[in-house]
């Protein structure tokens, strides 16, 4: 039962921060906090990659940038020149396929957000399934040189590619609509119900993976990231266990992607840069790598000042400066119960680091 | 393809692989006393070339250049003294961290410094429009400063290596450290070495080359990237297999101009990249057993 306490708590303080928000006329708090929920989504996938499984990823904003981009090409761009085309009289009688009229009442075709949502998110599914396979026998530098490499791939078809806006990104991103009257988008009318999908969904992630790491998977996991060679000794399918876990921290990427894409109204490629990537890698180190809650708990604070704007132009120095500082002094982040002990040692022992 | 195109090419990828090379090579001296790869060796390129800019107003250009080095060694020193000389053998993913750390803060001390202008040192002899025929095509001057440079670079390390009691001391670290500590080296010092040693290389790539491709505050990431993606094919920790594998790099570049859209040419590398990752890690020129031993 002690594993749904967070859970609980986590659900009051959602509800908590809206209603002060509400009393307090400040409604406008909840933006961030949608969106920092949404990145909450990709730290919290790649906390189970990283803490759990071992695994380096510095390619996380390229799953992030396929869902987000595919969502949003797929809703925006006009299929009316293919109206004939066999294919999509299909995806059009399966309903898949939307009218509308554009700002100059001229008639377009889209795909509703929900087939566009499922394919971006099957599409990073599917990449993340090609590149794994080849990707995870990589260990250390050659795994985070890989995972850099797609990521910087992604980024420059999203800055080459006429179809994904180019430098200027995709805008004018409609609303998804998840079920009547709950639509995903950035209508100041529809905040509060958007900050509560946005929380819902961190809410069902985070009772999804903490199933999940006390599970058979979850014990395998900390066994590889121990020694792999002792995990695939003992009988556990490493190469397996390894590839599921970076699949699924890509497709929760991706749906966060697809989100916060609808919610925004549109994206651009700096959405997948490399400082995205490092930034998320950055979080999980501090939240203390192995540890879901901490990494949850830190990615909420330093996106959220982040969207505030409070490190100002020091935006990316801020990151880059306690990824070093967590590292030299901290290797098992700032949330854990052994950490007041740490810095006593790095005093005690003059500077000498901890063993 | 006219001929002179084809010289065209050639030269060009030639020139960029020679820096590529710098660069691995920069990454293959770290490698080899410490085991872990900078990933703030980009950084280094950046600094030469924009520090050597700055002081080219204020001294003559041998000078300015000559400094620029010199204060890129003292930064390479002092990084690796405050940030890795007292860590007790950290983890290979803590090192990972620490380095893009430490390449994130350069680079926007960088830019805070600097500004997001692009600057470029003058033409060492002439300027922009000076050419001269090369097999029946007009290239730049700057090209074979370049070319010159960069060869003179690697030709001097290799005697370093193999005659000075420096280097003979930084390859037994490299291959094994126990058996030099005990020789009476100390292992410590031979690190902040070849950090110095690799940021000194880096700065006088960076200035070398900062006449024909500019520089700007950003350009250190795709540098390290193709860096080592060059390091990696000639196989990690092997210095003259980088050069042959930085020179296949930039002509395959190069020509790749004629067939691909310039916005997909970072992305060649990268593709090469995993694909030697995925078929070949232990490079083009390296042996499947030796690489056994090391780390990856």
């Amino acid at each position: 039962m002690a594993r749904y306490l967070p859970l609980a708590l986590l659900a009051i303080v959602v509800i908590v921060v809206q209603q002060i928000a509400q009393w307090s006329d400040a409604t406008y708090y909840l933006t961030q906090l949608t969106m920092t929920a949404y990145y909450s989504l990709v730290i919290v996938g790649l906390c189970l990659l990283m803490g759990y499984a071992g695994q380096i990823s510095l390619g996380h904003a390229g799953f992030f940038a396929i869902g987000g981009y595919l969502s949003a090409m797929l809703t925006t761009h006009d299929l009316m020149p293919y109206q004939g085309n066999a294919l999509f009289k299909a995806l059009g009688s399966l309903g898949l396929l939307v009218h509308q009229q554009d700002l100059f009442g001229a008639s377009v075709l889209h795909v509703t957000p929900w087939a566009a949502c499922i394919a971006a998110v099957l599409t990073a599914a599917l990449i993340a399934f090609c590149l794994g396979i080849p990707v995870l026998k990589l260990k250390g530098h050659y795994l985070a040189m890989a995972t850099l490499g797609f990521g910087i791939i992604i980024f420059r078809v999203a800055l080459a590619t006429p179809l994904f806006g180019e430098a200027d990104g995709i805008s004018e991103v409609p609303g998804f609509t998840l079920l009547p009257g709950l639509t995903v988008s950035g209508d100041f009318a529809a905040r509060t119900s958007n900050y509560y999908i946005a929380w819902g969904m961190v809410l069902l992630t985070m009772l999804l993976l903490s199933q999940l790491i006390h599970s058979r998977i979850g014990r395998a996991l900390r066994a590889i990231h121990g020694s792999e060679e002792a995990a695939r000794a003992m009988g556990v399918d490493t190469a397996r266990y390894k590839l599921q876990t970076f699949v699924l921290s890509a497709v929760l990427a991706a749906v966060a992607g697809v989100f916060l894409t609808h919610f925004n109204g549109g994206l651009g490629p700096s959405e997948a840069g490399i400082m995205k990537s490092v930034r998320y890698v950055a979080i999980v180190a501090i939240g203390g790598m192995a540890n879901l809650w901490g990494a949850l708990i830190m990615g909420v604070v330093l996106n959220f000042l982040s969207l505030r704007g409070f490190f100002g132009t020091y935006d990316d120095a801020v990151f880059g400066a306690i990824l070093i500082v967590i590292m030299l002094f901290a290797p098992h982040g700032l949330l854990h119960r052994g950490i007041l002990r740490e810095l006593k040692n790095l005093f005690r022992k003059n500077g000498h680091g901890p063993a | 393809m006219a001929p002179e195109l084809f010289v065209q090419y050639l030269m060009a990828g030639v020139t960029y692989g020679f820096i590529y090379a710098i660069v691995a090579i920069g990454f293959n001296i770290i490698y080899n006393t410490t085991g872990i790869i900078n990933f703030a060796q980009g950084e280094f390129v950046m600094l030469g070339g924009m520090l050597a800019i700055s002081l080219n107003g204020l001294v003559p250009l041998p000078v300015a250049i000559a400094l620029a080095v010199a204060i890129t060694m003292l930064i390479g020193a002092l990084l690796e003294i405050t940030f890795i000389r007292w860590l007790d053998r950290p983890s290979v993913l803590r090192m990972i961290i620490i380095t893009i750390g430490l390449s994130i803060l350069i680079r926007e001390v960088a830019l805070h410094v600097w500004g997001e202008s692009v600057r470029a040192l003058p033409y060492f002899s002439g300027n922009e429009i000076t050419t001269i025929a090369v097999l029946g095509a007009r290239v730049s001057p700057q090209i074979l400063w370049v070319i010159g440079a960069c060869s003179l670079m690697v030709g001097t390390l290799s005697l370093f290596f193999r005659y000075t009691l420096l280097g003979q001391e930084m390859r037994a670290c490299a291959a094994n450290r126990m058996a030099a500590t005990l020789c009476g080296i100390n292992p410590r010092n031979m690190v902040t070495f070849s950090f110095m040693l690799s940021a000194g290389i880096g700065a006088l790539a960076g200035c070398v080359m900062s006449p024909i491709t500019s520089t700007e505050y950003s350009i250190g990431t795709g540098l390290a990237i193709k860096g080592f993606t060059v390091a990696i094919l000639g196989g990690l920790g092997n210095s003259m297999a980088a050069v042959a594998a930085g020179l296949l790099l930039g002509i395959i570049e190069a020509f790749s101009v004629s067939v691909l859209p310039l916005a997909f040419q970072d992305a060649i590398a990268i593709t090469i990249l995993l694909i030697i990752l995925f078929v070949r890690p232990h490079g083009l020129f390296g042996r499947k057993d030796a690489a056994g031993l090391k780390e990856f």
